[in-house]
């Protein structure tokens, strides 16, 4: 019963299969952004290489801070991991294994923001320090909507339990179909646009203007760690929205369909639009977003 | 040959350490990462901090002002990390030899690992050398 256990949350549902998958669809990213820029791309062992050679670089640490900055990426690789090994068990088994775990998984995705939050303050840089105070205000801006578009489904499925909302779009069809649905979907979809950093909402890292921002002093093995952290979330968090809003039909084909579509509308989203400043972000995340996740919930509660 | 430098010639992340140049060289180099060129085939990306860099693109002539800089962001990189020398000026110092504030040539202050001259170099000559940096990689 351990050793399964510790297969589900090592190997298959879990870390390895996430992080493989992830590592896939993070070439996938770069091949179509790539495309889409009319240039030819990586290969499609390209994101594995640069994990191995992180592995193998040297490892600095800030003076004095070094257990806070070596232990805060391990704290969101965990979390995702976890994550993908709930999601996964509950498409394998159809049936939770708490009480409440969407609360559970609404919790610990947001612990590699905070993670990314501490590593970046230990370092004491003041680029990373610019990076943590924007990330804060993303965090405080896309949690709001994020949940308010959950509360859609929990209103619909009556049940807070993952395989209860699965049960019900079995019986029901997918909750994107109806008009409440509909809405949580996109606001949903871009909470998880700004929860994956791509590119609207990457002013906490924003590449050319603070040099990486939160990640700025990280080498090495964290380094490799955080960057892992972001593609087994580039897995998990399509394959929850599909859970939550499109699961009417769960079988391996439509999954991996569906999961594509999702991931090529974010890598286009992606592409086709500039980075917003962090005041642009928070004002479209509080002032369109949330009114329009609570017209969501307000369509749900009529039952529409 | 370990897996670890197998990697490491798969995927060079390159800084770009502008060292008082006059912005031509730069230019090249950015060159390499249009449709046209586009070096990311080989798993070349430019990165924004030092911390990540596995090889440090040096252009410009070094001077008195720039030789503390230069030393500080190669001490900063985690190693290993090759250092390339892009342009007449930070292979040999082009036409600023004998120039008032400029002291010593860049490999007398860094290990570089390849000289790419050129004024500036065309982009099908920085590919080349950066794939001779690689090999000099694998034979250490």
């Amino acid at each position: 019963m351990f050793f399964k256990q510790l297969f589900y949350y090592l190997i298959f549902p879990g870390f390895l299969f996430a992080s493989v998958v992830g590592l896939l669809a993070g070439w996938v990213d770069r091949k179509v952004s790539a495309r889409i820029q009319y240039r030819v791309g990586p290969p499609w062992y390209q994101n594995f290489v640069d994990i191995i050679k992180l592995f193998g670089k040297e490892i600095i640490t800030p003076p004095g801070r070094a257990f806070t900055f070596l232990f805060a990426p391990l704290m969101g690789i965990v979390s995702s991991t976890i994550v993908a090994s709930f999601l996964g068990l509950v498409l394998l088994n159809s049936q939770s294994i708490f009480f409440a775990d969407l609360i559970i998984v609404i919790y610990l995705l947001t612990v590699p923001a905070i993670s990314l939050i501490i590593g970046a303050s230990a370092s004491a840089n003041p680029l990373a320090s610019i990076g943590v105070s924007r990330e804060i205000k993303m965090v405080l801006g896309y949690e709001l909507p994020f949940i308010l578009s959950l509360a859609i489904v929990i209103i619909k499925a009556g049940s807070l339990r993952l395989a209860d909302i699965i049960n019900y779009q079995l019986l029901n069809g997918s909750l994107a179909l109806s008009w409440s649905g509909a809405i949580g979907l996109i606001v949903a979809f871009l909470c998880i646009q700004a929860k994956l950093g791509f590119v609207p909402f990457d002013a906490p890292e924003a590449d050319q203007e603070i040099m990486c921002g939160t990640l700025i002093e990280y080498s090495g093995l964290p380094l490799a760690i955080f960057r892992l952290t972001r593609f087994i979330l580039l897995y998990t968090l399509p394959l929850f929205l599909i859970i939550i809003f499109l699961s009417g039909d769960i079988k391996l084909t439509s999954l991996g369909i569906k999961f594509l579509l999702i991931l090529v509308a974010i890598i286009l989203v992606k592409n086709t639009n500039p980075r917003l400043r962090i005041d642009q972000a928070i004002r479209f995340f509080w002032k369109i977003l949330t009114p329009l996740a609570v017209l969501g919930v307000i369509l749900a509660f009529l039952g529409k | 040959m370990s897996i670890k430098i197998k990697a490491l010639s798969k995927s060079p992340w390159v800084f770009h350490v502008s060292a008082a140049s006059c912005n031509n060289c730069d230019i090249e180099i950015l060159d390499c990462f249009t449709p046209r060129f586009d070096v990311e085939r080989f798993g070349v990306q430019l990165i924004g901090s030092v911390r990540h860099a596995d090889a440090l693109v040096v252009t410009g002539v070094i001077n008195k002002k720039t030789i503390p800089l230069v030393k500080k962001v190669y001490e900063q990189a985690s190693k290993p990390c090759l250092v390339i020398a892009v342009g007449t000026c930070s292979c040999s110092q082009h036409m600023f030899r004998f120039g008032y504030n400029v002291i010593e040539p860049l490999d007398k202050i860094l290990p570089v690992s390849v000289y790419i001259p050129g004024c500036p170099p065309k982009p099908e000559a920085i590919i080349l050398g950066i794939v001779k940096a690689l090999g000099t990689l694998k034979k250490k």
